[in-house]
C-alpha cells in the first residue's frame, strides 16, 4: 500500500504543469473557470495548441500519433488540465469515434480520418440517441439501405438523431443506422460516417433550460452516404458501439475538474457573508461543504484504486465513477448558486457570450452561476443515464 | 502508487478467515457472547498464537512493528467474523504506551497475549469530546510523587476484562481543556476501581468505572503530566481508523450476505433480485461501500504515515473524514441490507441483524458522524483552502 507517484510521475506533472502554465492562453482559462460559453474557436484553438506538443490525444498509441502514456500519466495528464481550467478536448472524435475506426476500420478509414481528427481539421459529433431510442438504444430507427447505381454503391440513409451536442459546428457524423429491420433489434446495426455537409442534412438546434444552444437534431432526409464509410462489417455496429463502453476512462469521475470547482465554492463562500462573517464560516454550509469535499476525497482515492487495479481500461468499475463524479458535479453546481445566493438571480446572456466584459449587475462571479446548475442536470442523464449505470452495476458487477 | 497488500497481510488475513470459518462460527460466537464472561479465553489464546497481539507493538518489546496498513488487514477480518475479544479495546490501549514509551513492561505482556487493556476516557458528560475531562487526579499528600484519582468513566469498551486500564484525568485547567490532561495506566485491581460490567447490543462489553481515590505511583503517567492531549487525540484516531477497518470488513459481509439473499429468496416466481427497485439500492450500496473503503484505506495510510508523530496534520483530515464516510455507509448499507432481508432482517436468527448492530455500535464510538465533521471542518487547510489534495 503506497499512495505516492513514483518521482517519474512527479516529474511528468510537473512537465505538464509547465507546459499548461506557458501554452493555455489567459482567455480560455477565465471562461472555463468563470463557466463562460466557450465557441468553436475556442474548443479548436485548444485542440491545436496540444496537437502540436502530440498531447491531442492522450489515449492514442504511438502508431497513430499518440504520446504513448500510462494510465497513471493520462489521469496526471487528465487532473493538471483540470486544475489549470483548460477547455475540454471534445471526446466524439479522440475518445469515441477513433477507437472504433483503429479497432474495426479499413485502412484507408484510419489513414484518411485519424491524423484529420488529432490536428481537429474534422469536428466530428455523435449521432446515436433518436427521440423513440434513448436508454433503449438498440431500438433506433434511422435507416440505411444499400443502393446501386452508376455513381456506385452507397447507402441512402433517412430517420432523426437527437441530442447530439455541437452539431452545429461538425464536419462528420458516427451514427448508429439500421440496415437490417427483420433481425433482433441488436443485430441489424451498422456504424456508419456521415458527412454533415452532405445535401439532406439538417441541423436543428435544441435549446435548453439554460437558454444555450449546445444540443441539436439531426435529420437525414434521403442522405447518400458512400459504402466506404461504413466501419467494419454491416450489422456489427452495436458490437462496435459496446467496445466503446469496455473503454471507459476514470476521467469519467471529473476529479480534477471538481477539484477545481470546491477551490472555487470556497472561494465564493469565503467572500460571501452571513450575520457578519464569511458564509465558510456558518456551521450549516460548512458542513454541506465540508460533506462533499470528503465525498471528493474518496471519489479520488477510488479513482486511484481503479487506476492501479490492471493496465486495462476501467469496465463496469466506470459506472460507479459516473454516477458519484455526476453528483458531486451537480452539488457543487448547487451549493455555489446558494453560496451566491440572490446574485445569482439575473440572467445575462451577453456576458455569458462574452459579448460583454462585465456582467450587468457587475458580479461577475455569481452571474454564470445558476445557468451552470441548470446546465449541469445534463450530467446524471447524458453518456447513459445514472439509472442505466446503476444497471450495469447490478448486472454487471453484482450479478444480479 | 500501490494499491496491493503485501505477500504477509494477505497470509495474515486468510489465517484468521480460515480459523474464523473453522473455530469462531456464527454459532460458537452466540455461545461466547450468551457466557458470562462474554468473552473466550480460548478465542484471546488462538489470536495471541497468530501473532496478533504482539502485531503493532515495537519489536523491543517483542512485537512485529506492524503498521496502521497491517492492523487495516486484521481488524477488517475481525469485522467479517464479528469477532467480540476484546482485540480492539487492547490494541487502541496499547497505542498510548507506545507512543508514552514508558511502559515497555506492560507492552512485553500484551505482545504476549497475557495482558489485556482497555481505554477509561469519557464520562457522562463528555460525549464524543474526548477533551472534555472532569475525572481528576491530585497528588497523593502521603506520598509526594504518587497520585490520586477520583471520577467516573462511561462505557469503557471491555473495561471489565482488561488487567490495566489508560485512564485520562485532570492535573490542570478548565474541564475542557486540552492542557492540563494526563494518562494514567491503572491497574484494574488497584483499590478503589470498581468497576460494573454490561453486555452491550451488538454483544460486546463495556463497564462503567468508577474511581474512588484510587492510589497510583509517579510511574503510572502515560507521557507528560499535563500534556496527555497529544497522545490522547492521537491515539484516538488509531483507534478510529482501526474501527473503520473493522466496519469496512463487517459492511463487506453484510453486503455479501445481502446479495445472496437477493440471488436466492424467490418471491413472485423469480429471485427477488431481479426487482430493479432492488438492484438499484444494491448498486446504491455498492457505491458507499466502495468510498467507504477508499477512505478507510486512506486513514490506515495516514495513520502508519504518522507513527512517529510527524505527520499529525495529513493524519488528523484522513481519519475525520474516513470515519466521517464510513459511518455514513455503514448507516445507509447496514439499514438497507436489514430492510432488503425483509422479516427475516429484523430477527435475531441471521448475521445480518448482529452486523447491523456491530456496525451501529462503531457508528457511536470513538466519534460520530457529526463529530468528525466538525473536526474535518476545524482543519487547517479547510477554511484556508490550501491544496491539500495536489
Amino acid at each position: 500500500m503506497d499512495l505516492t507517484y513514483t518521482g517519474d510521475d512527479l516529474a511528468f506533472r510537473d512537465q505538464v504543469r509547465a507546459f499548461l502554465e506557458a501554452e493555455l492562453p489567459a482567455d480560455l482559462r477565465h471562461k472555463v473557470s468563470n463557466h463562460l460559453r466557450l465557441h468553436r474557436d475556442d474548443y479548436v484553438r485548444w485542440h491545436r495548441i496540444l496537437a502540436r506538443q502530440g498531447w491531442a490525444a492522450p489515449g492514442w498509441p504511438r502508431e497513430y500519433g499518440g504520446p504513448d502514456w500510462t494510465p497513471v500519466q493520462r489521469h496526471i495528464f487528465e487532473e493538471e488540465c483540470a486544475r489549470a481550467g483548460t477547455p475540454p478536448v471534445l471526446p466524439f472524435g479522440v475518445n469515441m469515434v477513433a477507437p472504433v475506426i483503429m479497432a474495426f476500420g479499413s485502412q484507408e478509414q484510419k489513414d484518411h480520418y485519424l491524423p484529420r481528427i488529432l490536428s481537429c481539421e474534422d469536428w466530428w459529433c455523435q449521432g446515436y440517441s433518436e427521440p423513440g431510442a434513448g436508454s433503449d438504444l438498440a431500438s433506433l430507427k434511422t435507416t440505411a439501405v444499400l443502393k446501386r447505381d452508376n455513381e456506385g454503391d452507397h447507402y441512402v440513409v433517412n430517420g432523426q438523431k437527437t441530442w447530439t451536442t455541437l452539431a452545429q459546428h461538425a464536419d462528420m457524423i458516427f451514427c448508429l443506422v439500421r440496415t437490417d429491420p427483420t433481425v433482433r433489434k441488436q443485430e441489424g446495426i451498422s456504424f456508419l460516417l456521415i458527412d454533415m455537409h452532405a445535401p439532406g442534412v439538417t441541423v436543428r438546434p435544441i435549446i435548453m433550460l439554460d437558454e444555450d444552444h449546445e444540443v441539436n437534431e439531426v435529420f437525414f432526409d434521403n442522405v447518400r452516404v458512400p459504402v466506404a464509410n461504413l466501419v467494419g462489417q454491416e450489422n456489427r455496429g452495436w458490437t462496435y458501439a459496446k467496445y466503446l463502453l469496455g473503454h471507459e476512462r476514470t476521467g469519467i469521475a471529473a476529479v480534477g475538474r471538481s477539484k477545481r470547482e470546491l477551490a472555487r465554492l470556497k472561494e465564493l463562500a469565503r467572500r460571501e457573508q452571513k450575520n457578519g462573517a464569511p458564509l465558510l464560516r456558518d456551521p450549516l454550509f460548512a458542513a454541506k461543504v465540508a460533506d462533499l469535499e470528503i465525498e471528493l476525497m474518496a471519489l479520488e482515492m477510488t479513482v486511484l484504486r481503479v487506476l492501479a487495479q490492471a493496465d486495462r481500461a476501467p469496465g463496469p468499475e466506470a459506472s460507479v465513477l459516473k454516477v458519484r463524479g455526476t453528483e458531486i458535479q451537480q452539488r457543487l453546481s448547487e451549493l455555489m448558486v446558494e453560496a451566491a445566493g440572490p446574485l445569482a438571480l439575473p440572467f445575462d446572456p451577453a456576458y455569458l457570450e462574452g459579448e460583454a466584459e462585465h456582467s450587468v449587475i457587475d458580479d461577475d462571479f455569481a452571474a454564470p452561476l445558476l445557468p451552470h446548475y441548470f446546465n449541469f442536470r445534463k450530467t446524471s442523464i447524458y453518456g447513459g443515464s445514472n439509472e442505466i449505470q446503476r444497471n450495469i452495476i447490478s448486472q454487471m458487477i453484482l450479478g444480479l | 502508487m500501490d494499491f496491493n497488500f503485501k505477500e504477509e497481510q494477505l497470509q495474515l488475513a486468510d489465517a484468521l478467515k480460515r480459523w474464523i470459518a473453522r473455530d469462531y462460527t456464527f454459532e460458537v460466537r452466540r455461545a461466547i457472547v450468551g457466557s458470562p464472561a462474554g468473552v473466550s479465553d480460548t478465542a484471546w489464546a488462538t489470536l495471541a498464537e497468530l501473532g496478533l497481539t504482539a502485531l503493532p507493538l515495537p519489536e523491543a518489546q517483542g512485537g512485529f512493528d506492524g503498521d496502521a496498513v497491517d492492523m487495516f488487514v486484521v481488524m477488517q477480518e475481525l469485522g467479517r467474523g464479528l469477532v467480540v475479544e476484546p482485540y480492539f479495546a487492547t490494541m487502541f490501549a496499547a497505542e498510548f504506551l507506545r507512543r508514552g514509551r514508558a511502559h515497555d513492561a506492560l507492552l512485553e505482556r500484551v505482545a504476549t497475549g497475557d495482558l489485556k487493556l482497555a481505554c477509561a476516557l469519557g464520562e457522562r458528560q463528555s460525549r464524543h469530546d474526548l477533551r472534555d475531562v472532569a475525572t481528576r487526579a491530585t497528588r497523593d499528600t502521603a506520598d509526594g510523587d504518587g497520585w490520586r484519582l477520583n471520577g467516573e468513566k462511561k462505557v469503557v469498551l471491555h473495561g471489565a476484562q482488561a488487567g490495566v486500564l489508560i485512564v485520562s484525568a485532570r492535573t490542570a485547567g478548565a474541564q475542557r481543556d486540552e492542557d492540563g490532561i494526563t494518562l494514567f495506566a491503572v491497574p484494574a485491581d488497584a483499590a478503589g476501581v470498581v468497576t460494573r460490567d454490561v453486555r452491550m447490543l451488538d454483544g460486546q462489553r463495556a463497564a462503567d468505572v468508577l474511581l474512588r481515590d484510587v492510589k497510583v505511583g509517579a510511574d503510572a503517567v502515560i507521557g507528560t503530566v499535563g500534556a496527555g492531549w497529544r497522545i490522547l487525540e492521537a491515539a484516538a484516531d488509531y483507534g478510529a481508523g482501526l474501527l473503520c477497518a473493522e466496519a469496512l470488513g463487517a459492511m463487506d459481509a453484510l453486503f455479501g450476505a445481502t446479495l445472496d439473499y437477493l440471488k436466492t429468496r424467490q418471491q413472485f416466481g423469480v429471485p427477488i433480485g431481479k426487482f430493479q427497485a432492488l438492484q438499484h439500492r444494491m448498486a446504491d450500496m455498492y457505491v458507499h461501500l466502495e468510498q467507504a473503503r477508499s477512505m478507510a484505506l486512506l486513514a490506515a495510510v495516514r495513520l502508519a504515515d504518522d507513527a512517529g508523530g510527524d505527520h499529525a496534520a495529513e493524519r488528523r483530515r484522513a481519519v475525520a473524514a474516513a470515519k466521517y464516510r464510513v459511518g455514513q455507509a455503514a448507516r445507509f448499507v447496514g439499514q438497507q441490507a436489514i430492510q432488503l432481508h425483509g422479516g427475516m432482517g429484523v430477527t435475531d436468527e441471521l448475521p445480518a441483524s448482529h452486523y447491523f448492530k456491530r456496525l451501529s455500535t462503531i457508528e457511536l464510538t470513538l466519534g460520530d458522524c457529526d463529530h468528525h465533521l466538525a473536526r474535518f471542518i476545524a482543519q487547517p487547510g479547510f477554511y484556508d483552502d490550501e491544496e491539500a489534495a495536489a
